[in-house]
């Protein structure tokens, strides 16, 4: 076999994976949204304000409730420590946007 | 038209033959190669996916939240204020909010305590996230013990696991009735956490704010949009770990472009002085070294992609897991909703597979324009 004809074989064949990943993609986000439904139903009735991403520090669960300057608030000096505070940038009102 | 695909395949040949002859050498370039998309698809498609599931998800948070701050931190609000707010114009639906952080020492993690405002818990039981279930090795029927804000032991019964695929907003949750909770905390009656309010008309919600500050000047309302705003900023491009693995990607990429824009090796400005003087055309040259950077950028932009899609929404993102948990004892199992944007895959595609092409031919040209016998010489 020509070396073109297996390159091109190669190339087809992840084109082929892609667009599989595309159709994955686009059926999970019309199927597959019961999960999102019902967090979006325990968001409402539970008047909950934030995703359970950062458990390590009380204000990195609940991000949007927390104090402006709560990455200080161990003491005046306090720089901020846990790992998921170099995820999250500031809020935007803080940059000014 | 058959006979142009015919040159093509041939010249492809020809590349692949070349690129075979340096085997070691290329097969690297495409491995790191596709480890760099890889990497940047990765954060890509994690990225745009947990902030468009927090966007589609946070959008049944409050209206607005008003929080009493006292010396720049967050107080308890007395019942007072309920009936100040109430007063505003457009304002409907206050009442306050209960909810707390536990810190268990058992398995040093913090809980969030949460009151329901409808269907709450009997008093004496609890519902709990899955992530406490884990953690604890608690189920339906089983007691938890708690320690109150005095000392004093108390143990509730788990009348309910949450569900598993509600987790990313309620894994370290705990449903309590208002009676336990006061009790845990030892707070009083006429106290809430905060307010939590509906405004009639959406559009008067910042005047609402506006009026809540000036009537109360010791609170801070918190509008469901910059709620929304906050998940904006996770993992922005200049948060810390981000720029991290930005920059060492960018630095790879340059190092790459740079190697290959920097000139060609001994070896291969020969095999360019002997094609052109065996009768090749420098346009030929060209399209052969045209191939030679797509054949590589393609595959490893083809490669990494699939591989990241696969690495985000099929495995538990093995790669950021350990960044995510960080200190946390306590994390979320959740799987994605592959959300995908096409307009940043477009952006990945024309950062990584164009330069690298142009980068390849630059260098080939200038070879291919020179006398073959200089060429062959030097």
């Amino acid at each position: 076999m020509r070396k073109s004809t297996v390159f091109f074989l190669c190339l087809g064949i992840q084109a082929i994976l892609l667009l599989a990943a595309w159709s994955h993609s686009a059926y999970e986000r019309t199927h597959n949204t019961g999960g999102l439904t019902e967090t979006a139903e325990m968001v409402r009735t539970l008047e909950l304000t934030d995703l359970c991403l950062f458990t390590e520090a009380r204000y990195t669960r609940n991000l949007s409730q927390a104090d402006r300057h709560s990455p200080f608030q161990d003491h005046p000096l306090s720089f901020e420590h846990f790992p998921s505070g170099s995820l999250v940038g500031p809020p935007a009102a803080v940059r000014g946007r | 038209m058959r006979t142009w695909i015919e040159k093509q395949r041939n010249i492809i040949d020809f590349t692949l033959s070349s690129l075979a002859r340096r085997k070691g050498k290329n097969v690297a370039l495409l491995l790191v190669y596709s480890l760099l998309v890889f990497l940047l698809a990765s954060v890509m498609f994690f990225t745009h996916a947990l902030r468009k599931e927090a966007s589609l998800v946070l959008q049944g948070a409050p209206e607005m939240v008003v929080q009493r701050m006292a010396a720049g931190r967050h107080e308890l609000i007395p019942h007072r204020y309920l009936d100040a707010i109430r007063s505003i114009r457009g304002v409907s639906g206050v009442h306050g909010r209960l909810w707390g952080y536990y810190f268990d020492g058992v398995t040093s993690a913090n809980y969030t305590l949460v009151v329901p405002e409808e269907a709450a818990p009997a008093p004496g039981h609890i519902a709990i996230g899955q992530g406490i279930s884990r953690s604890r090795l608690a189920t339906t029927g089983d007691m938890i013990s708690f320690r109150r804000y005095d000392g004093t032991p108390d143990a509730l019964i788990v009348q309910d696991v949450l569900s598993a695929r509600s987790e990313l907003v309620s894994s370290d949750l705990i449903l309590i009735s208002e009676q336990d909770f006061r009790k845990l905390f030892g707070m009083q009656d006429g106290l809430s956490t905060d307010i939590v309010l509906n405004v009639r008309n959406a559009k008067e919600v910042p005047t609402v704010a506006a009026k809540v500050q000036k009537l109360l000047p010791d609170t801070r309302p918190i509008m469901r949009s910059e709620i929304l705003r906050t998940y904006d900023t996770i993992f922005d491009w200049r948060s810390g770990i981000i720029v991290v693995i930005l920059s060492a990607a960018v630095l790879a990429f340059v190092i790459f472009a740079w190697d290959k824009a920097s000139g060609l090796s001994a070896e291969e400005r020969k095999e360019i002085g002997i094609l052109k003087a065996i009768g090749w055309e420098t346009s030929d040259v060209l399209l052969m070294k045209f191939w030679e950077g797509t054949v590589i950028s393609l595959s490893s932009f083809l490669a990494g992609v699939l591989l990241a899609y696969v690495h985000v929404f099929f495995t538990p993102v093995v790669l950021f897991e350990p960044v995510l948990k960080g200190w946390s004892t306590l994390y979320p199992e959740f799987r994605l909703i592959p959300f995908i944007d096409p307009y940043q895959v477009a952006t990945l595609f024309f950062l990584t597979v164009v330069p690298y092409t142009v980068a390849t031919i630059v260098p080939s040209w200038r070879a291919a324009t020179i006398d073959p016998d200089s060429v062959m010489r030097s």
